[in-house]
């Protein structure tokens, strides 16, 4: 099978690969949400535990 | 095995083992997406009726398996939370909701991809389609409940009770192809002898590395959630510190 035929996807290449362009681009987004949910919860963390020690 | 339960589920020891855990979960849900990417895309033969078309399937069967698998896991984890009132338990139903609202989302998208050249729309007022439709709007609820608290606790509460209520929905999504007369077909994926192994075994290889793939994204959200839950002072200074 050459290139171009896979890529031509029978005729459907309008449909498949734009559904897993999709999949693809909404997993990575699901990473990049998490990983900056996460940092955003060491950050209000980090300015609580400050407004605890100035308050002291 | 209980103090070990219990070791593991209190902040400071569970935030360091899903830290560790990560990695591998990682991994493995890349290794076995790639392994099904390439059986569905290039191994698997075509379909003799959709042609090269069906292989829409391999991401979009997934997608939604997984939308009801995470609402499931929400759910159960919201009773867990409500019952024993444990902050873990509500911290996953937390970090769950995004991560299925997405799913659905991936589930309904593909879907209509796919129906436009097979049914020749991109959208029928089906039962299948209806009921997941409603799947994105009870996420869509709870992530909005949710923030319209200030108070996590009362966020965790107030949402876990919708996140309950709406777990009737799951069997209405599954059961809609048998109870009504639905243009969408049946479970080819879970019913044996339904599809050939040549195309099924890169199906099962995209949903297990979709579902370590949520148990990943999990972890890294639920770490966030359990910082967010934590009020001891020295442990949070320990993990700043790192």
């Amino acid at each position: 099978m050459n290139i171009a035929e896979f890529l031509a996807m029978g005729g459907y290449a309008a449909y498949v690969w734009p559904a897993y362009g999709l999949v693809f681009a909404v997993l990575a987004l699901n990473v990049w949400a998490a990983r900056r949910s996460h940092e955003r919860a060491l950050e209000e963390a980090r300015r609580r535990l400050m407004q605890e020690e100035s308050g002291r | 095995m209980w103090t070990w339960f219990h070791k593991l589920a209190s902040p400071p020891h569970f935030y360091r083992i899903a830290g560790l855990t990560i990695p591998a979960f990682s991994w493995a849900a890349g290794l076995l997406v790639a392994a099904g990417l390439y059986g569905g895309l290039v191994l698997a033969p075509p379909d003799y009726q959709q042609g090269e078309g069906f292989r829409i399937f391999y991401v979009h069967v997934p997608s939604a398996i997984l939308s009801m698998f995470v609402y499931a896991t929400m759910a159960i984890a919201a009773a867990i939370g409500l019952i024993w009132r444990m902050k873990l338990a509500h911290a996953v139903a937390a970090a769950s909701a995004p991560i299925g609202a997405w799913f659905t989302a991936c589930a309904l998208a593909t879907g209509s991809i796919w129906g436009k050249p097979m049914w020749g729309t991109w959208w029928v007022g089906d039962a299948r389609l209806t009921s997941e439709l409603i799947l994105l709007f009870l996420y869509l609820g709870y992530l909005g409940l949710r923030s319209s608290f200030d108070d996590l606790q009362r966020a965790d509460r107030a949402s876990a009770v919708l996140a309950v209520i709406g777990i009737v929905n799951l069997p209405v999504i599954h059961y809609s192809v048998v109870w009504w007369n639905s243009i969408h077909q049946g479970s080819t994926l879970l019913t044996p002898g339904a599809m050939p192994i040549a195309m099924k075994w890169p199906a099962l290889c995209m949903l297990a590395g979709f579902a370590l793939f949520y148990g990943a994204v999990l972890f890294v959200r639920l770490r966030g959630e359990v910082v967010r839950r934590e009020r001891s002072a020295a442990w949070l200074r320990e993990v700043l510190v790192k």
